[in-house]
Formats: C-alpha cells, sequence, structure tokens
C-alpha cells in the first residue's frame, strides 16, 4: 500500500505532463531534478540524522564531472553521466571518511568548510570551469533505441527529470524499508545503543553520507543535462541551504517530503521574486516558520496527525 | 578447561581517577556470577571493558581464551558477549516490536544477499520468542516510549535475548523495579541462565542470594572477595565496605 502511494505520486507526475501549460512544465522538470538533490540530502538528515551545509559540493561534482567532461573531452551524455556520479561517489566517499568521527555541530561546520573549499577551487580555476560566469553546453542529444532525443526539448527534458526523481524516490524507499535502513534510523536515535547491538556504526555512517552524496550527484550531473549549463553558484553555500531547507519544509525523515518541499518553496521563491529582489527574506522567513510552527514539516505533520504508517 | 570470560590484571583510568585497577575476573561457562559493591565501585567499568564500550587502560580480556583487548564492540558482540544498559537504552521512537527486530537482524546479516533481502520471517520468529520470554509479546505495537519503566527495562532484556547472546551482562536490572516484577526478573534471569553465561550486576542481597552461583565483590576498582553468597555475607570485610554492619 505504501509502495502504491508512492508510485501513484510519480504517476501523477507522469500525467501531469499532458495537462500543465509551458511555463509549468518547465517548472516542475526543473522541481524533479531539485527533489532528486533533496531526497538525496534528506538520507543523510532524515534518516542518519545527520545535518549537512556542505551538499552543494556532491551537487557540484555531479555537475562539473559531467560538464566538464562532454565540454573538454567531447563525451556523450550517458558517459558524460556516469563520469558526473562517479566524481560525485569519490568526494562524498571522501568527505564521509574524513567526517567519520564528527557528529552534531562538527558535522555541520567541516562539511561547510570542505564545500567552501570546494566552491573557492572552482572559482579559483576560472580558467577551465568558467568560475562563476560558467558555460554553457548545446546541442546535448540522448541516443534510447536508435532515436535521437534533443535534451532541449521540453517533453525529453520532463521525462529525463522524472525518471531521475523516480529512481531516486524509489532507491530511498528501498533503502529505509531495507534492515540498512533501520540501522540508519537506529545511528540517529542513540550511537551508542546501536554499537552495542553489534553494528559497526562508523560503516554506517560512512554508507549514509556516500549514498547521500551519490544521489546529489545524481541530481547535479542531471541538473547540467537538461539546463545545459554548469556555474560556480551551485557549489555556492545557497545550494547547501535550499536542501536543507526544501527537506524540513517538507518533512525530513519522510520520502515524499522533499518533493513536496522542493515544490512549495520554488514556486514561492518564484511568486517573491518577481515582487522583490529581496526574495532571500521569503527563504528565511519560511524556514523560521517551518521550525517554529511544523518542526515535522508538511509531510511529517500529515504523518503525524492522520498517516503513522508513512515511511 | 579455559574459562569463558577472563581478565587479566585490567585496569581503567579516568584522569586521575582508577577506576579499576588491576583486576582479574574469571567466569566459567555457564555460571551465574552476581558483582556487587558499593556505588562508585567500578563495577559498570569493569563491565564496560568486558563488552568493549570502553577500552583499557592496560590489561586484557579474553573470551573463549581469546584474546579480545583490541576488538571493537561490535565485534565482540557478534562472539556473544551482550551487555544490557544500567540506564535503560532504548531506542524511544521505535516500536517494541522494531527494537527487538533490530538487534534480531544482526544475526541474519551475512552475507549481501541479506541486505538485499533479508529473511524477515527468521527474525519475525526471533523477535516473538525474545518478546514472548520477557513477556511483552501483547505490547509489541507500542512506542518504546510508551511503555512504563519496568517493561522498559525488559524490552532492553529482550533486545539482548534476540542477540543469543554466549555471557549476558545485565547492569542493576532490578533497579527502580516494583517487588513483583523482581520476582518475574528472577524467574526470567533463571531461564536465560539455561542457555547463557550471566554476570549480573545487583544491589539487591535477596536478587543475589537466590539467583548466583557465586559473587565477586568489588570496592575501589578492586575486587575485595569472592565467593558463595553464605560466604559472601559472612565475611568481614565486605560487611564494614558494603553492607555497612
Ligand atoms: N566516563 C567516566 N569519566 C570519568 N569518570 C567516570 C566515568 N565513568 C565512571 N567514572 C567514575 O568511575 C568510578 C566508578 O564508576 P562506576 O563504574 O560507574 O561505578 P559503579 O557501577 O560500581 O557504581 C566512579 O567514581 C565514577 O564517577
Ligand atoms: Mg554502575
Amino acid at each position: 500500500m505504501t509502495l502504491g502511494l508512492h508510485l501513484g505520486v510519480l504517476a501523477l507526475l507522469g500525467g501531469l505532463q499532458l495537462v500543465l501549460p509551458p511555463f509549468h512544465h518547465g517548472m516542475l522538470a526543473r522541481i524533479m531534478v531539485l527533489a532528486a538533490y533533496a531526497a538525496g540530502y534528506n538520507l543523510l538528515l532524515g534518516y542518519a540524522g545527520l545535518m549537512s551545509l556542505g551538499h552543494a559540493m556532491f551537487f557540484a561534482a555531479g555537475m562539473y564531472g559531467t560538464g566538464l567532461t562532454i565540454h573538454y573531452l567531447g563525451v556523450g551524455v550517458i558517459t558524460g553521466f556516469l563520469l558526473g556520479v562517479v566524481a560525485g561517489l569519490a568526494v562524498a566517499a571522501a568527505v564521509g571518511l574524513i567526517t567519520l568521527r564528527t557528529a552534531g555541530p562538527a558535522f555541520l561546520i567541516v562539511t561547510m568548510m570542505l564545500a567552501q573549499a570546494f566552491y573557492l577551487a572552482t572559482l579559483y580555476f576560472n580558467e577551465i570551469t568558467g568560475g562563476d560566469q560558467g558555460f554553457i553546453l548545446s546541442g546535448l542529444h540522448l541516443d534510447l533505441a536508435g532515436r535521437r532525443l534533443p535534451l532541449a526539448d521540453p517533453a525529453v527534458k520532463y521525462n529525463v527529470a522524472l525518471v531521475v526523481f523516480a529512481a531516486c524516490l524509489l532507491l530511498n524507499f528501498w533503502i529505509v524499508r531495507s534492515p540498512a535502513g533501520r540501522i540508519l534510523l537506529a545511528l540517529r536515535e542513540n550511537e551508542e545503543r546501536t554499537r552495542l547491538l553489534g553494528y559497526n556504526t562508523p560503516r554506517y555512517r560512512l554508507f549514509a553520507v556516500t549514498v547521500s552524496g551519490l544521489v546529489a550527484a545524481v541530481a547535479g550531473s542531471a541538473y547540467t543535462l537538461l539546463f545545459s549549463y554548469v556555474g560556480s553558484t551551485f557549489a555556492g553555500i545557497l545550494y547547501s541551504i535550499y536542501p536543507l531547507l526544501w527537506a524540513l519544509l517538507g518533512g525530513a525523515g519522510t520520502i515524499l517530503g522533499p518533493l513536496v518541499g522542493t515544490l512549495v518553496m520554488t514556486y514561492l521563491v518564484d511568486v517573491a521574486s518577481s515582487l522583490t529582489t529581496g526574495y532571500l527574506i521569503v527563504v528565511g522567513a519560511t524556514l523560521v516558520v517551518t521550525i517554529l510552527w511544523v518542526p515535522a514539516g508538511i509531510v511529517g505533520g500529515i504523518r503525524a496527525r492522520w498517516a503513522p504508517w508513512l515511511p | 578447561m579455559t574459562a569463558l570470560l577472563e581478565t587479566k590484571a585490567i585496569s581503567k583510568r579516568f584522569g586521575g581517577l582508577e577506576a579499576v585497577s588491576g583486576v582479574d575476573l574469571r567466569l566459567e561457562r555457564g555460571e551465574v556470577r552476581a558483582l556487587i559493591g558499593p556505588n562508585g565501585a567500578g563495577k559498570t567499568t569493569l563491565v564496560s571493558l568486558i563488552s568493549g564500550r570502553l577500552s583499557p587502560t592496560s590489561g586484557r580480556v579474553l573470551f573463549a581464551g581469546r584474546d579480545v583487548t583490541s576488538l571493537r564492540a561490535w565485534d565482540r558482540v557478534g562472539l556473544g558477549i551482550v551487555y544490557t544498559f544500567q540506564v535503560t537504552s532504548i531506542y524511544r521512537g521505535f516500536s517494541v516490536y522494531d527494537n527487538v527486530a533490530l538487534a534480531a537482524q544482526r544475526r541474519r546479516l551475512r552475507a549481501l544477499a541479506d541486505w538485499i533481502a533479508l529473511d524477515r520471517q527468521a527474525v519475525a520468529r526471533d523477535v516473538e520468542a525474545a518478546l514472548a520470554t520477557v513477556g511483552l509479546w501483547a505490547l509489541r505495537d507500542q512506542p518504546a516510549r510508551a511503555l512504563a519503566y519496568g517493561h522498559q527495562r525488559l524490552l532492553e532484556v529482550a533486545m539482548a535475548l534476540a542477540l543469543r547472546p554466549e555471557l549476558l551482562i545485565l547492569d542493576e536490572p532490578s533497579q527502580g523495579l516494583a517487588a513483583a516484577e523482581i520476582d518475574g526478573l528472577c524467574g526470567l534471569v533463571r531461564d536465560i541462565a539455561r542457555a547463557a553465561t550471566v554476570l549480573v550486576i545487583e544491589h539487591n542481597m535477596a536478587v543475589v542470594l537466590e539467583l548466583a552461583g557465586r559473587v565477586t565483590v568489588m570496592d575501589q576498582g578492586r575486587i575485595i572477595a569472592e565467593g558463595t553468597p553464605r560466604e559472601i555475607e559472612a565475611h568481614a570485610e565486605v560487611q564494614k565496605a558494603y553492607l555497612g554492619r
């Protein structure tokens, strides 16, 4: 039944493309990629209980791993995607090892410092990366079953975004209900107890950071492919704060929370930025309101009140 | 015959305080041993060195003849050394069932295939057996935080049982329980002792007399006496240090 609900949400997203006007169609494609990013983030925050402020480096590792290899080496879309994922995996595993002995605020600060170093590196090597100007990829095609699909085509874009989001959501769903998911939750609740139940807790920590970073890199790589752009903005602190915000707003530790949070926040920012240039105030205010009045987030609140079976 | 557990001159120093100093403890397979002593004697610290929760300043721990001093706590659990906390340590946000399932799945996760498709029925059987033994099966769907204190202590024991201990260490299990609950606990420990060696830290002398074959007394980080419960009751130094007579 719970799997049915999640498949139903994916089917709804698939169906929406038939009825949405072009603006919202494009918007939702972008939201789905960012929601995949938020889902990766939520795996660490919501299930393993680790708050990172450095996920932009994983997202950007996917982005640069894909963008640079396509731009400079001329590899195809699929190869570029895989190289982005490998780059993200390597960065995530390294960060996981470096932060193994940190918890709570220390973890937050160390991930933030590492991400900042990554960000500065993208600026420092601006001859290669294009710095904050970035660079544009053009004419990206996906060769699928003998057909050549331009990624700039809205329908292709939407459906690739949907596939990426669906893969991340289902991976998340599967991990959370697997024995490993129960161990991650146990880590969040009581690390020492978990050790004394015979679990090598550092190993599960490393697993959580690596998978979370991997999903973020998948999203980053997909973002580059679908929106044909690479730039250091996506490695900056704001892109580390966003997934935290999306996950908290939607509900940390819920599977649908990241989608709901990303959806609400992206539309909110869109409306706010058409009214004022200070739209970051809206972002900040939403965070404050969420933490004060709906600490469990939207989906978390629904779960607490009406649907305790929601994973 | 080799002892199930031996500590050799084991010590633990916290800053200027030597909480455990040069302790040689030997447990035979199948016995129920009580560990008694005044508050601050170093009992919890000693069993923490045995479970691997703490690492010693010096000395060694042997389990079934094997030196386990350098093994981490999770690997010692794999060998069968299981500890239940003095201060109840359960997953308050999990259901009673999930608390025990987390312990039970530990033994079932051996190959990669188990991670992908865990034998959930086998885990469920183990959970049911452990919860039935402590009498909490009817409360399996309750969140652990909703349990009465005595039931939380029993849940802790059920988690330990689901790990199938060779050596079960109980740290003051009767603390805070009502008289009727203590009777139940004694019956439970006797049941467990048929399959495992038990080391129980206990303040309640009635419980010690009822359960233990032998008693070890600690004071100020050292073992000051060891013997049958009757011998210990009669021991002058123990009476001075512990029984306050
Ligand atoms: N983690 C610790 N850090 C510093 N001192 C500790 C620590 N744990 C225990 N102690 C001290 O070690 C001594 C023995 O404590 P403990 O083993 O808990 O005694 P018991 O269980 O016999 O009451 C006490 O004086 C206690 O304050
Ligand atoms: Mg103690």
